[in-house]
This record gives structure tokens, sequence and C-alpha cells, in this order.
């Protein structure tokens, strides 16, 4: 399956469902729709994916289902026995609306919380607990006001430049894979429509930015004074869009404990409540 | 304002280009926001709230020339209120349930969408829609139907902060567009038709913080108290739900108010009711009440006065005076004093027969129809929240009114519980036992005929109390009105037709047919020179310019 397509439809799905508050039955139903358009293949589950979920299981789950997902009769997530649950959209639907009737609630989760639980369920047979390394939130947004230096990019809720993207809620948009892609390969990882890009204007002028939007005939971007910034393509002498990052990779600047704590940290950026 | 206005022109003009083209929306520039047409910093266009706009590129001459130049489809199929800002080419609009969007307002693409998603206890009596937003610095307000006020950065669509104001399973919501004073953001709830406990509040821009709240009804021991008897205060209503006016000299804010609660059963509430139905005047830096002017005392009809209170300096008699006008639901046209509140004058605006008449201190003479005949206005009022307009070149002021539009009104004994409707009657128009079709959205097939009343927009000369012009519609009003220095005035309706008007004479100019019921203000702006207006119908929102 194409892994970037997938993540961008689950991204317009869930910022749709956003907007649209949703019953939590319609969202496990449109969700449903566009799993199935890749269900006809084996479906990928990422490393980090199954260590949010390990995490989240541990936090969440085990008072009822017990550390082994097994003390529920009936209901075995190691031996991967359920009563009900089929398909991985089951799964997301089970824990989004609960069962009810019995003691399963259901879980205010977001795509990435949902992406974990399901990574982590599917292959709890073969993750070892033991191995899991737990990222401490607080380390990481030390990390990230210092030693990252992230903050001389990216802003917090509005806090901060706007050169790179505002992450404060990018715990909810993103997958737990997503961001530590992004912090090992940046450019590799990059959402196509943040790019950079170049513009010199008939006139002479040379707009540099961010892109927000492009169409046919327009772009709009942010530019490096921190300008919203519409052109006109008929306007432009040169256009050109940028497959590089000004993003660095952390790959050999951070240890595997300390990626893990900047991802906690990123991953626990839900937005102001 | 009309001298202040002159003199600060050529200044504003000199700051203006010398600055970057995109400055910060500093306090300042809110305070002269009549000075940059080219931009419309708040939802009324301005603090004084006339929706009159300097721009003059578009005339009588050449109003048939405009030619759509592009359409934002909302995704949602809610009502459309939305008065979009436009700050230096970029415009903010919303659309519901609680979404902010930022597009290039010369071409209507986007930059940038935010999204909230407001709990699903949310009850908004009438629709989940929002007005617009307020801006100040780089930072964008929005109240949200389930009564939080967010900040959202303007470049970037991120939140900055979130405050929840009041419960929303109580009943609380929030639909206008916040006002930013000083360094102050203003807002109401809505909620008149839960038995809510009105109120007006006021929190830091920088921090979300609240500065100061305004209850619009009276505790025991605060003025104004004895006018409630025991414990029916506690639910008396008076939300606030359609956005303030500012008078910086005055250093007041001026707020309409709701129905008591409930609604239409005023035997459950004796007394006056205070401040249901009024406009309050309030200190901006404290919220402490200055002065207020209660239009209609025990109210049994729910005429909400939560109209944009419209600040006119003019001479009244004579003398240069402090004016604020007033279209109000309940069918009269009112001047007041904005410095003390005291009533000038008071004229119907459309049939009126629950009162015979104001008195000298525009307090309504009573007539109430008896059990089972037909009230004039009807429920949804002369006019509503509809904005009006003023010009200060024509002297006229402009009111969406609903034209020979009754209720049969019946009072019920209800119980009061939170959350659940409170509003105390059965109503019915325009024969006793009829299907009120009111408030049901009709689609293309109009259903509401000249049995039930019909629109139009008034044309009121303030100083004499009497329509100077009358511009007839089939179908009732719900739009909001536009004048301009060249003389126009834009407004639309629920038939779907975005028309403008000679503010003169109220002869129709252009129309253009945009397929979907118009419930919001028409607005105008420029970029790069072309005078652009925009105005939200259906689920789109249209902008027009003359054709190059
Ligand atoms: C308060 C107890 C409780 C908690 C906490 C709980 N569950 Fe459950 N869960 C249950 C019960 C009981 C069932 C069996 C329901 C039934 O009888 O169908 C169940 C069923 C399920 C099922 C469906 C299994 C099937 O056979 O179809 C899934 C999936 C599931 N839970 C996942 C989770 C996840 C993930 C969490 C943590 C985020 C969680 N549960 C937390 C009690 C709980
Ligand atoms: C030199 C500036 C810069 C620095 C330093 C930087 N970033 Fe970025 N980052 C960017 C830019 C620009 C983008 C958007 C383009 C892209 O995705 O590469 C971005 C994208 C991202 C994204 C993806 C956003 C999305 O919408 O999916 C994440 C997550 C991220 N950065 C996290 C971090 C973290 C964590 C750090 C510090 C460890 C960091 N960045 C340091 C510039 C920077």
């Amino acid at each position: 399956m194409n892994r970037g397509l997938f993540v961008k439809l689950c991204r317009s799905v869930y910022r749709k469902l956003l907007a649209c508050v949703m019953a939590c039955a319609t969202f496990a139903f449109c969700f449903s729709c566009v799993r199935a358009q890749g269900q006809d293949r084996a479906p990928v589950y990422y490393p980090a994916d199954i260590q949010y979920g390990a995490q989240i299981f541990a936090s969440q789950c085990t008072a009822c289902h017990g550390e082994n997902g097994d003390l529920i009769p009936g209901v075995n997530f190691r031996a991967g026995q359920f009563k009900r649950v089929i398909s991985d959209s089951d799964i997301r639907l089970t824990v989004t609306t609960g069962v009810p009737g019995t003691a399963m609630q259901p879980f205010n989760f977001g795509a990435s919380e949902l992406t974990g639980i399901v990574s982590y369920l599917r292959n709890m047979s073969s993750f070892d607990t033991k191995g899991l390394m737990l990222g401490n939130r607080a380390r990481g947004q030390e990390l990230f006001e210092g030693a990252g230096k992230c903050a001389t990019c990216h802003a917090v809720n509005g806090k901060g430049p706007r050169v790179a993207p505002d992450l404060g809620d990018i715990g909810s948009m993103r997958t737990a894979d997503l961001l530590h892609r992004t912090l090992l390969d940046p450019a590799g990882a990059m959402l196509p429509v943040s790019r950079s890009v170049r513009a010199v204007t008939k006139d002479g002028k040379t707009i540099n930015g961010r892109r927000l939007n492009e169409d046919t005939y327009s772009v709009q971007l942010i530019d490096e004074q921190e300008h919203l910034v519409s052109l006109v393509k008929s306007d432009l002498r040169e256009y050109a869009v940028v497959k590089t990052t000004p993003m660095p990779s952390y790959k050999d600047k951070f240890s595997a404990q300390e990626l893990a704590d900047l991802e906690a940290y990123l991953l626990s950026l839900k937005g102001v409540k | 304002m009309r001298n202040s206005r002159r003199m600060f022109f050529p200044i504003a003009l000199t700051l203006l280009f010398s600055f970057s083209l995109r400055a910060q929306v500093t306090s300042q520039r809110l305070l002269h926001a009549g000075d940059e047409p080219q931009n419309w910093l708040t939802y009324s266009g301005t603090y004084a709230s006339q929706r009159y706009s300097l721009l003059t590129q578009i005339d009588a001459s050449n109003v048939k020339n405009l030619e759509l130049q592009w359409v934002f489809q909302a995704q949602s199929l809610q009502k459309f209120e939305t008065t979009p800002l436009v700050v230096d080419g970029i415009m903010y609009l919303t659309q519901s349930p609680n979404d902010i969007i930022a597009v290039d307002a010369r071409t209507g693409r986007a930059f940038w969408v935010y999204h909230y998603a407001p709990s699903p206890a949310a009850r908004p009596c009438c629709g989940i829609v929002n007005r617009g937003v307020a801006i100040l610095g780089d930072t964008l307000f929005m109240a949200t139907v389930d009564a939080h006020l967010v900040a959202v950065d303007s470049k970037t669509g991120h939140a900055i902060w979130n405050t929840k104001l009041a419960e929303p399973a109580a009943g609380y919501a929030m639909t206008m567009a916040p006002l930013v004073v000083k360094d102050k953001v203003i807002v109401g709830v809505a909620g008149g038709e839960f038995g809510v406990r009105g109120f007006i509040s006021a929190f830091d821009a920088e921090t979300g913080k609240q500065a100061w709240r305004f209850d619009t009804i009276p505790a025991p021991g605060q003025p104004g108290h004895e006018s409630w008897r025991e414990g029916d205060w506690q639910h008396g209503g008076g939300a606030v739900w359609v956005t303030g006016s500012y008078d910086p000299e005055l250093n007041l804010i001026y707020y309409g108010t709701g129905n008591p609660g409930p609604d239409w059963n005023p035997a459950q509430r004796p007394g006056d009711n205070l401040y249901s139905d009024s406009v309050v005047a309030l200190d901006p830096d404290t919220g402490k009440l200055k002065w207020h002017f209660q239009f209609t005392p025990h109210d049994p009809y729910d005429y909400d006065s939560v109209q944009i209170p419209v600040l006119v300096n003019a001479n009244w008699k004579g003398a240069p005076s402090k004016l604020m006008m007033w279209g109000n639901r309940n069918g009269f046209f009112y001047v007041l004093d904005r410095t003390n509140g005291k009533f000038l004058s008071g004229h119907p605006f459309v049939k009126v027969n629950w009162a015979s008449g104001l008195d000298a201190n525009g307090r309504p003479v009573a007539t109430p129809q008896p059990a089972g005949q037909p009230t004039f206005p009807g429920i949804q009022g002369g006019t509503n929240w509809y904005s009006p307009s003023y010009s200060p070149r024509t002297g006229l002021f402009y009111i969406s009114a609903w034209e020979n539009y009754s209720t049969i009104f019946t009072g019920i004994d209800t119980e009061f519980h939170e959350g659940q409707r409170y509003t105390g009657g059965a109503n019915t128009a325009p024969i006793a036992g009829a299907e009120n079709p009111v408030g049901q959205r009709q689609g293309p097939v109009n259903m509401y005929t000249e049995s039930l009343g019909s629109g139009a927009v008034v044309a009121m000369d303030p100083t004499t109390g009497e329509k100077k012009w009358k511009f007839d519609m089939h179908d009732v009003n719900t739009s909001g009105i536009l004048t301009t220095a060249s003389d126009l005035l834009f407004a639309g309706g629920r038939e779907g037709y975005f028309q403008a008007l000679d503010a003169r004479t109220g002869a129709l100019l252009w129309k253009e047919n945009l397929g979907g019921e118009i419930i919001a203000g028409p607005m105008t702006y420029r970029v790069d020179g072309k005078q652009y207006v925009t105005i939200a119908a259906g689920n789109s929102l249209f902008t027009f310019a003359l054709r190059q």
C-alpha cells in the first residue's frame, strides 16, 4: 500500500471528522470505507506505532485486559483471539465506541493513538514489552527547546517562529511512526505540500517560502518574513518547488532514548484544550 | 465622529503608506478602522458599527457591471452567517461549526483551515452557526458553539489559547463575532431559550484569562434585582449573542441583551426583568454598568434586543450629539443619547400592535392583544439580529424588516430544568392553530407567502422617525445591510438575491440570484486598487467586483 497516500487519506478523513463532529459510529464507518480500499493488501505496522500503542495499552487497557491481553474471557489479544473483531477497522470502531452493555468503554482517541493501538494489538505476540523504550515527555521538551534547537524553527501553540509548521497539535495529527521518520529523515518524511518554493515575479522580486496550498493557477505560501502570500502563476517569471528541507536529521545527533523522549513530547502535543 | 474623521484621515493615510502594507492590527488601527477602507477589521466594519464603507469605486453608474470574482464553498450544510474580516489582502471567514479559514481576498484560495471540534453537548437554539472572528495583532479570536473562546494565530491557523466560559450542556453557546477593545476580547453568551443567566465578559487577548464579567440579570443586592420576583432571576435569560459597539471617547461599550426566560410566559416572572431586552453601556476596562435602557420591559414576545448598537455623531435638535440608533425587534426604531441612555425618540418601522406607542421616557404603552388574536410584529420580530447600516452621507438608517407579520402568543407554565428548553409557550401564526413555518429552511420553493408577511429594506430618517423609502421583497428579509460612500446599499434576503439599491431612493440598481438564503451581512474591501463586495449565501461565500 502506498503509505504516503494512506497517511494522507487518514489525515484528511480525520480532519473532516473533526470538522463535522460526527458521531462515533460514523467515525468508524468512514474510516472503514477508506481503509477498505487498502485491505486487499496486508497492512503494514511500524515499530514506532507499536511502541506508542504498547505505552497506551500499558496505561489504559491492562486494568481489564491484563498485561498479556488475555484476562477477558473469550478475548486474547496476544493470541489474536477475538469475540467480534475481524479487521483493523473493527478494532478502531470498538475502541472508539466501546461495547455497549459491557465494561468496554469508549475511548476518545485520535488517529495517532488508534494507529498505535491497532499496531500493538496486531503485534503483541512478537513484541517484547521489556524492550519497550519509554520516552520521557519532560526530557523531550528540554531537547526540543535546547539541544535539538527545534524551537528556533517551530512554534508550539503560537509561541515561536513561523518558518516551520506549528507543532502544537502534531500529536493528534501524525502517527508515532511518521514523527519518528521525520526526525531521522526529514526530507524523506516531509509532507510534499510543506515543501519550500521559490518564485520570481515578472518585475524581478524573489519570494521564498513554505508552501501551504497550490492549484493550477496560483500558489499560497508563508514567506521568510512570515507573511501569507498568494501568487498568481501567470505573474511569475520563475517558479520552483524545492524537495530538500531546512530541517536537519537527528539520526546521528540523538540517541535512541533521546529520540524516544522527543517523540513522547511530540505525541503529547494535542492542541490547546 | 465625522469631524474627527476628517482630521484623522490624512494622518492615517500617511501612516499607512509609510508603514509596510502588512503591519499588525494594533488597537490604534482598530480605533480608526474606518480610515483604512481597503480593510474590514471588525465585524461591523468599525467600532461605531455603521457597516458603512468609504470605498467608492463601485457606484450607481457602474454597479451593473459587477461580476463574480470567486466563490468559497463551505464544508457545511448549516446556515452560513459569517461576516469575514479582511486584513491587508487576507480574508478570514468562519464556517460551521467553528472553523476559521484564511483565504486570499483576491482569489478566494485558502492558506489554511483551523478546525475546532465543539463538544457534542453544545445545543445552540437556532443552528450551529458562527458569525465571524475578531483580530488583534496577529491573533484571531473566535467564540464557539460550546461556549469557548479560542485565540488562533492569523498566520498559521494554530490555536494559542482556549478558554471555557460556561457549560454547553446547560444551554450556554456562543455564535457572535467577538469585539476587541484595547487589550481585551469581549464576548457574550447565547442560551435565552434554555433559561441561562446571560453575561458579557472580557478576556486578556494575550493569555485568555478573564478580566471581568457582567451578568445581565442582577443578583440579590445588585441594582435592578428588584425587577425580579424571588428566584426567577436565576434562569432569567438576557443572553447576549450579537457583537456590540464601542465609543473610545466615552470609553463605553454597548451591547444589546436578549429575552427574559421563559420567553413567552411573562406570568412566570413578574416585574420588568432587567436587564433583558435592553442596551447596556459598560466600562470596557472593568465591566461596570454605566447606564441601561430597556426597550421591552416584562417581554412576552421574545423581542430580543440583540441588534447592533449603531453609534452616530450628528445634530439632534440643533446641537451636535452623540447618538445611538436602534432598529429593535419589537418594531420600534429608537434614537438614544449614548452618553447617558436618555430616550430621544422612537417610531414604529413596521406594523406594531403590542404597544400603542412610547411614553416620554421611551417606555412602551403596552396594549396586549386578546387571547387568540395576532400580535404585530410576530415572534421573529420587526427585524432580528441582521446588521443594519447608517450612512453619514444620506443621514438615513437602514433596517432589514419583516412587515405585516404576526404571531398568536400563548404562554404556558414551564418548569426549569437545566439544559432543556425553557420557552414557556406555544405560538402560532398567522391564524390560531396554524403551523408556523418561520425559521424552517424552505429550500428553493417559497412556502412563505403574503399571508405570513413580507420583507423590506426600510430607510428611516432619524430626525423625523419617518420612513424615507422602502424596498419591498416577497419573502422575509434575513440579510444584513452595507452602505458605501458612493451611496450604494447592498442587501440580500431569504430568497437568495443579492442586490444593490440606491441608498438615497431605494431604487434597484443591480441584482444577482445566488441561489441560497442570505443570512449574513455584506462587507466590502479593496486589494491592489480593486474594490470587492462579499456576501455569504446558502453554503457559499460570493465575492464580486467590477468587470475589467
Ligand atoms: C473497564 C474494563 C476495560 C478497559 C479499561 C478496556 N477494555 Fe476492552 N474490553 C473490555 C471487555 C469487558 C470487553 C469484552 C466486551 C464483550 O463482551 O464483547 C472488551 C473488548 C475489547 C475489544 C473487542 C474484543 C473482541 O473480542 O471483539 C477490544 C479490541 C478492546 N476491548 C480493546 C481495548 C483497548 C485497546 C483498551 C485500552 C485502550 C481497552 N479495551 C480497555 C473491558 C475493558
Ligand atoms: C532549521 C529549521 C528546523 C529545525 C531546527 C527543526 N525543524 Fe522540524 N521542520 C522544519 C520545516 C521547514 C518543516 C516543514 C517541512 C518538512 O516537513 O520538512 C519541518 C517539519 C517538521 C515536522 C513535520 C510536521 C508535519 O506537519 O508533519 C516535525 C514533526 C518536526 N519538524 C519536528 C521537529 C523537531 C522535533 C525538531 C527538533 C528536534 C525540528 N523539527 C527541528 C524546520 C526545522
